[in-house]
């Protein structure tokens, strides 16, 4: 119907013409490139392995369910969403995990979380969190099972391509070592555990896992997340409200708590830098379509997933939260639109 | 003075490409073979005919016109013979046929006697003869809405009106016909602009203009100035941020005052009269020079046509006829839309005659569509609505046939502006979606009330079906009692 459609316009500055939702999803894909690097440097190549594995699944499996349904499967495999959900699944898993655990993860998000609820834009939930929990209530050891940041230099390390290969594939390398070898706990898991044997939060961060402000290594994987989120937001190609909404609220509870006993509960600093926050507030709970679409719906949906982060990953059974608080706020995004529809223009004006 | 400006939401910053069609000056299109007349090129009830074929007619006469208060008459734009009256292809949405009149021109171009003489008099003093007069001369809305303007003059006794807004805003690319009035005649508008500020007993009037057009609003000025101090106190020029769609009434009442139009209101309701440019220049013709609107500025633009330019265009005149004299088709397959490219409409051939109703015609390359993708609820819409609508959620309504819904979240507030469909990254035809909604909840209004009229009468019947059996009833036991039961049958 437009003619002026093949100019920008100024409500979306980063997009041209033609399919755009396409442009959209490979722009994603571009923020989470240096998290991609820095997370190789940090813990070998196991997380290429596991992008691969996720890619393929997620392709093969969209194909297969496209043509299922009767759809044009080029033109929707353009629109590379099902690479999104692939990667930000392949990033959330531990890197040295079985390799069916990633195949059968995405294949479950692509077919289940996605393609049974009606493909691209009908799914009520994010599917890569549908499939990461799947994973983590069915799997719990290998979800788990988290190897210990490396030295800087993947040169060097045990790690390298060939014996993350052996890993994901046979559970141990051609030398013998099994994954438990190089495993360590998490961060998050380590404040968990302490704390619940009474230790001070300080003590605790004082061990090897931990880094600046974060987990070793982890923390400078958030920071290349950071980068990528920002660097999609003055791209326009998500909005501020969700990840700002999550990330306050994250911090203002953390930041409550703490002051009321540093040593039972870590600062705000350490929360946002470590589990999937980052991740989380830029690249998973801005998925437009499982997420509330009002101005102020979206920041109560932000807000609500932080809050639910900080409460699972206090008093709740897991270390980390994110995914099951996406998934409860999917759930609750189109009541939360019903009730915060904006004012109409001419509406309530008097007359 | 006020000198604020306020903001109306959404909106869009869209490339002009105007420049094309004012590189050379207004033109008068000649005659063509034929003339097309709508009968309804208005919103309102349509026109009558009242000449019979064969008949001839002089430029300026009444050919149509209706009884009817919400309607406008239609004049004979030149001289000639009256070729047939019936149904015709017209531009509307439906692509259905209408009645029109064909007039064949005779060449002589010939005014209806008394209206030969193009002297400029003194406008009569009674604001009721001052209607009569714009409501003869077939008067309507030429930003595209073609209301009738006496009806929108005649405001009612109990609405005060403090400001009369005169919208040369022109904010949709391409289109350059109230431009090009502006800058050609600018002292006709502030005159016409002076005449209704008194006619509606505004206390202020403003002539607004995009800020993309400079060159209008200096030529208002210096005509302003030239009106002479009577007029420097009431009248203003105002220029607006160029910003898609600055122009729409509502928005532009926003943007000037502040005040938002009430849902289902009218700007009558906020004291504000608004009325186009183009209209503007009609009532002074209409007023000053007793000219009924015979013709208008038509610009014909687009890289489809050689020469984009801007036209005094007869209505009933070809579209191809306009394109001719724009240098004819630069494009072996030309798409037509008469309007700009945000709320135009396409056009399916070049023999469509102007209307009232056309601005613009834009010739641009043939180009499939591209494929809608489904919604992934991005919010770009919604971003860019100026009515605040959550677009993606009237689609998700109207789509699935939840038009209750649609309604109660305000499909009816939608000004079909275009700015959703052309953010969305899908590419859907968001606007589509409305205008279907719209009119299967008005078909399903219609309906609803025809079945109340039928219950209505069911049980106005069953009543008096009652009531006489009740009589009957009465009357069999009565005549034992009077025996004079029989006298009403």
């Amino acid at each position: 119907m437009n003619a002026g459609r093949d100019t920008g316009a100024a409500a979306t500055p980063a997009l041209g013409g033609g399919a755009r939702v396409g442009a959209v999803m490979r722009e994603v894909l571009y923020a989470l490139v240096p998290a991609l690097c820095v997370y190789v440097w940090w813990f070998g190549w196991g997380v290429v392995v596991n992008l691969a594995l996720a890619a393929l699944t997620a392709l093969a499996a969209e194909a297969a369910m496209l043509a299922v349904r009767g759809r044009p499967v080029s033109m929707f495999l353009g629109d590379t969403s099902a690479l999104v959900t692939a990667v930000l699944l392949g990033f959330a898993i531990p890197p040295l995990a079985p390799w069916w655990v990633i195949v059968l993860g995405t294949a479950f998000a692509i077919v289940a979380a996605k393609h049974l609820y009606g493909g691209l834009g009908y799914n009520p939930f994010n599917p890569a969190m549908v499939g990461y929990v799947l994973l983590l209530v069915s799997f719990p050891r290998e979800m788990s099972t988290w190897p210990a940041a490396l030295g800087p230099g993947v040169a060097a390390s045990p790690l390298g391509i060939q014996d993350a290969w052996a890993l994901i594939f046979h559970g141990h390398t051609a030398a013998g070592a099994a994954v438990d070898a190089v495993s360590a706990a998490t961060p998050l898991d380590a404040v968990r555990t302490g704390v619940g044997l009474g230790r001070p939060v300080d003590a605790i961060r004082a061990g090897a896992a931990f880094g600046h402000v974060g987990g070793h290594g982890g923390e400078w994987i958030n920071l290349a997340i950071l980068a990528g989120g920002l660097w999609l937001l003055a791209r326009g190609i998500i909005g501020w409200s969700i990840p700002v909404s999550l990330l306050a609220a994250l911090a203002l509870l953390a930041g409550l708590f703490h002051l009321s006993d540093p040593a039972r509960y870590a600062d705000p600093l350490f929360h946002l830098s470590t589990g999937a926050s980052l991740l989380g507030a830029f690249f998973i709970a801005t998925d437009p379509v499982s997420a509330a679409t009002t101005p102020r719906g979206r920041l109560i949906y932000g807000a609500c997933i932080g809050a639910i982060t900080y409460i699972i990953r206090t008093w709740g059974g897991y270390p980390d939260g994110i995914a099951f608080a996406v998934l409860l706020m999917n759930l609750a995004a189109p009541t939360i639109d019903q009730y915060t529809r904006p004012r109409l223009f001419g509406e309530g004006s008097g007359g | 003075m006020r000198r604020r400006l306020w903001r109306f939401p959404g909106g869009l910053r869209l490339p002009g490409h105007k420049a094309a069609s004012l590189e050379l000056p207004l033109a008068e299109a000649p005659l063509p073979e034929r003339l097309t007349l709508a009968l309804r090129q208005h919103i309102g009830a349509a026109a009558e005919p009242r000449v019979r074929v064969g008949q001839h007619v002089r430029k300026g006469e009444v050919l149509a016109r209706s009884r009817e208060y919400v309607s406008a008459p239609v004049h004979a734009p030149t001289s000639g013979r009256i070729a047939a009256i019936g149904e015709r292809a017209v531009p509307h949405p439906s692509g259905l046929h209408a009645p029109c009149l064909e007039l064949e021109p005779d060449g002589e171009d010939r005014w209806l006697d008394g209206l030969e003489d193009d002297q400029v008099e003194q406008p009569p003093s009674e604001p009721a003869e001052l209607r009569a007069r714009i409501r003869n001369a077939g008067i309507v809305g030429l930003g595209g809405a073609v209301f009738p303007s006496a009806v929108k003059l005649t405001p009612g006794p109990q609405t005060a009106i403090d400001t009369l807004v005169i919208n040369g805003v022109e904010c949709e690319p391409y289109i350059t016909c109230d431009d090009t009035l502006m800058r050609t005649r600018a002292s006709d508008v502030v005159a016409g602009a002076a005449l209704l500020r008194g006619l509606v007993g505004a206390a202020h009037a403003v002539l607004a203009v995009e800020d993309n057009k400079p060159q209008a609003a200096a030529a208002l000025r210096d005509a302003l100035a030239r009106a002479g101090e009577e007029q420097t106190g009431t009248l203003e020029v105002r220029e607006v941020p160029t910003r898609f769609p600055a122009g729409g009434e509502k928005q532009l009442i926003k943007v000037l005052t502040g005040r938002e139009v009430p849902r289902g209101g009218l700007p009558l309701h906020i004291g504000v009269v608004c009325l186009n440019v183009g209209t503007t220049a009609a009532v002074y013709d209409a007023v000053f020079r007793r000219r009924p609107l015979i013709s208008r500025i038509v610009t014909v633009t687009g890289p489809g046509v050689h020469r984009p330019r801007n036209l005094l265009a007869r209505l009933g005149t070809p579209v191809s006829h306009l394109i001719e004299q724009a240098g004819g088709y630069a494009l072996e397959r030309a798409r037509l839309t008469m309007g700009g490219p945000m709320m135009g409409l396409t056009l399916s051939d070049d023999a469509l005659p102007v209307t009232k109703a056309t601005n613009c015609i834009l010739v641009e390359p043939e180009r499939a569509a591209a494929p809608a993708l489904p919604c992934i609820r991005c919010g770009a819409c919604a971003g860019a609505c100026p009515v605040r609508l959550l677009p993606q959620q009237l689609y998700w309504y109207a789509q699935s046939g939840q038009f209750d819904k649609a309604r109660t979240q305000g499909v009816f507030d939608c000004i079909e502006c275009g700015c959703c469909s052309h953010v969305c990254p899908s590419n859907i035809p968001l606007v589509q979606y409305y205008r279907h909604a719209k009119s299967e909840i008005a078909a399903g209004e219609r309906e609803r009330q025809r079945a109340e009229r039928s219950r209505r009468r069911h049980e106005m019947r069953q009543e008096r079906l009652a009531r006489e059996q009740a009589a009957r009833k009465v009357r069999r036991r009565a005549p034992t009692r009077e025996g004079a039961g029989d006298e009403g049958q």
